[in-house]
């Protein structure tokens, strides 16, 4: 573990430029820094200012509000729950949220934001499922933290053969739309789905900050919680409505994208950030960073070919995730 | 003063109670010890007085506040409590895990010069001052105990319940430990202490609490509690009691069964 250091926070954030540049240059085409500030400053060719302005921009700008709701997710999820192996996607929280905006979509709605209300519900829908399956495991089973992700994995599944099942007699259009959310992506990214995805974030993401001293009571345990004077029940629940609301939007803005929120928690904690606020915080950050990365290796790693987003987090986030659960023996 | 009167506490769908009309008090000033054998209710008094078990009947007074009319937080802000289980998935610096004790009285994003004052006397009650910037996963079972009763001390409450602190103990730590609590109980502190180690608790409790079943059986100074007969039936084991030659506390004695 690295100790913590002031020059960490400005460094991070540097990076988090740093990195939205470089998803600013790369993708199909290479465009050089002086065109993309000429671009910025509106005095560049036309093409470049429509393919930085309209189309790359807005994509960098979904890529990191996906990474930090994520990130921010995953770390209040693990923290709440004291489990380590934690995080949206795992959980079959993003798998429910699939279900409740793919059938919207079905149903007609295509709008990012409205969207992201049928997701919250199936979020919801899945997170309620998943804890109570865990509960039927037997008080033996609960304590141990594979038994939550075990049961998110199974509600995960059912959510992808409820979509299967609601993409049996789908048209064409409702089958390409419903892939897109299945393997995530943040390719058709929009002005208008990231600012409403900023909506979510900015509202859910500063909840989640204002819950954070309770977040590192709840991680001592239910009694130690308890002793503290957390009302452990009401406050996990509103620790998962925020969290699963957070998962919802991204699901509705760019689709399933796995194990962003179990790594960059861990990333984090690694430069000895323990408190929540501060680690939700660093998450955000770092989750930005991390996907916007990931995005760029998805348009840059094949060409023409662009890999799903969701493809290239859990080609990084399947090793991680076995590491993990090799140190939890 | 903690004070139960006729506490029931029966688990979800339990035929018989586990806590069966339980009354007893633990006064300023003392440690009452609060003993029995596996399942005799122990446990389960502390996570009713947590609010984790509701209570079926009677009530638990708090310097005469009823606990059920408190909310979480003022219960925190008058009596702490060191439960027997705690989680250390995420460790925290040994000060992080103190300042947690302030919580009860957070508000909002900012700490309070009151505080850092309460962290500070905590700090130098439990004689911690050199696992500051150790982390709570790299600490002794002992330094662990005297942690977590530093984190309790950060709540500056008057009472102070503690569930088998000396558990996986090596002597001198143990001792130590209870040499803090005897000290903090000196100073007016009303402390229950759930304990299963009825020799080391007869040395420093001014009362004990014998629980069977649910039920208090005895009730009253060490040596008038460690009675072979009682312990004998309670325990369901031959025992012999005898005193301690240095301090005159009663020693308990389980027999070989032949």
């Amino acid at each position: 573990m690295i100790a913590p250091r002031a020059w960490h926070w400005p460094a991070a954030v540097a990076l988090l430029l740093f990195v939205a540049l470089a998803g600013l240059v790369f993708g199909v085409s290479t465009i050089p820094l002086s065109e993309i500030f000429a671009a910025i400053t509106g005095g560049g060719d036309e093409t470049t200012t429509t393919i930085v302005r309209t189309l790359r921009a807005p994509r960098v700008a979904l890529a990191a509000m996906v990474g930090a709701a994520l990130a921010m997710s995953g770390a209040a999820l693990q923290g709440a729950l004291r489990n380590s192996l934690a995080e949206p996607y795992l959980l079959g929280v993003s798998g429910g949220a699939a279900v409740g905006a793919v059938l919207a979509f079905g149903l007609g709605l295509q709008h990012t934001g409205s969207l992201a209300i049928p997701a919250f519900v199936g979020a919801i829908v899945a997170v309620g499922a998943a804890l109570l399956v865990a509960r039927a495991a037997g008080r033996a089973a609960r304590g141990d933290p594979r038994t939550l992700l075990m049961a998110g994995v199974i509600i995960g599944a059912f959510a992808n053969a409820v979509i299967m099942v609601a993409l049996a007699n789908s048209t064409s259009d409702t089958l390409r739309g419903s892939l897109w959310w299945m393997m995530g992506s943040v390719a058709d990214a929009s002005w208008a789905g990231a600012l409403w995805l900023g909506l979510y974030l900015g509202v859910a993401g500063l909840a989640l900050l204002r819950l954070a001293p309770e977040i590192d009571v709840l991680a001592l345990g239910e009694e130690a919680a308890a002793a503290l004077g957390s009302d452990v029940e009401r406050a996990t629940r509103t620790v998962f409505l925020v969290s699963a609301l957070l998962a919802a939007a991204t699901v509705a803005a760019a689709g399933l994208i796995g194990f962003v929120g179990l790594i960059v928690p861990h990333i984090v904690r690694a430069f000895g950030v323990r408190r929540h606020r501060r680690l939700i915080a660093g998450s955000a950050i770092v989750g930005g960073i991390l996907v916007i990365l990931a995005d760029v290796v998805a348009r840059t790693a094949l060409p023409p070919a662009e890999l799903p987003l969701g493809a290239v987090t859990a080609l990084i986030g399947v090793p991680f995730f076995l590491v993990r659960l090799g140190r939890m023996r | 003063m903690i004070r139960f009167e006729s506490v029931t506490v029966r688990y979800h769908g339990a035929a018989s109670p586990a806590v069966d009309g339980a009354s007893f008090a633990a006064a300023d000033g003392g440690i009452t010890a609060l003993v029995g054998p596996n399942g005799s209710g122990k446990s389960t008094i502390v996570r009713a007085l947590l609010g984790r078990e509701p209570l079926e009947s009677g009530r638990i007074l708090l310097d005469g506040s009823d606990r059920g009319a408190l909310k979480q937080r003022e219960l925190a802000r008058r009596v702490a409590v060191v439960p027997q289980r705690e989680e250390t998935v995420f460790p925290l610096e040994v000060r992080e895990y103190v300042a947690l004790g302030r919580y009860p009285y957070s508000r909002g994003l900012t700490s309070s010069p009151d505080d850092a004052r309460a962290i500070q006397r905590a700090v130098e009650r439990a004689e911690i001052a050199g696992l500051l910037q150790r982390r709570t996963d790299e600490l002794s079972g002992g330094e662990w105990q005297r942690v977590r009763v530093a984190r309790a001390l950060a709540q500056e409450t008057g009472m102070l319940v503690l569930d088998e602190p000396t558990t996986f103990l090596d002597i001198a730590h143990e001792m130590s430990l209870l040499e803090l609590v005897h000290s903090l109980a000196a100073g007016g502190m009303a402390v229950l202490m759930v304990s299963h180690q009825l020799n080391l608790v007869a040395r420093f409790a001014s009362r004990m609490v014998l629980l069977s079943r649910g039920r208090v059986v005895a009730d009253g100074a060490p040596v008038e509690v460690m009675d072979a007969a009682t312990l004998e039936a309670v325990y369901d084991w031959p025992i012999v009691i005898s005193r301690d030659a240095a301090s005159g506390a009663p020693v308990l004695l389980p027999l070989r069964k032949r």
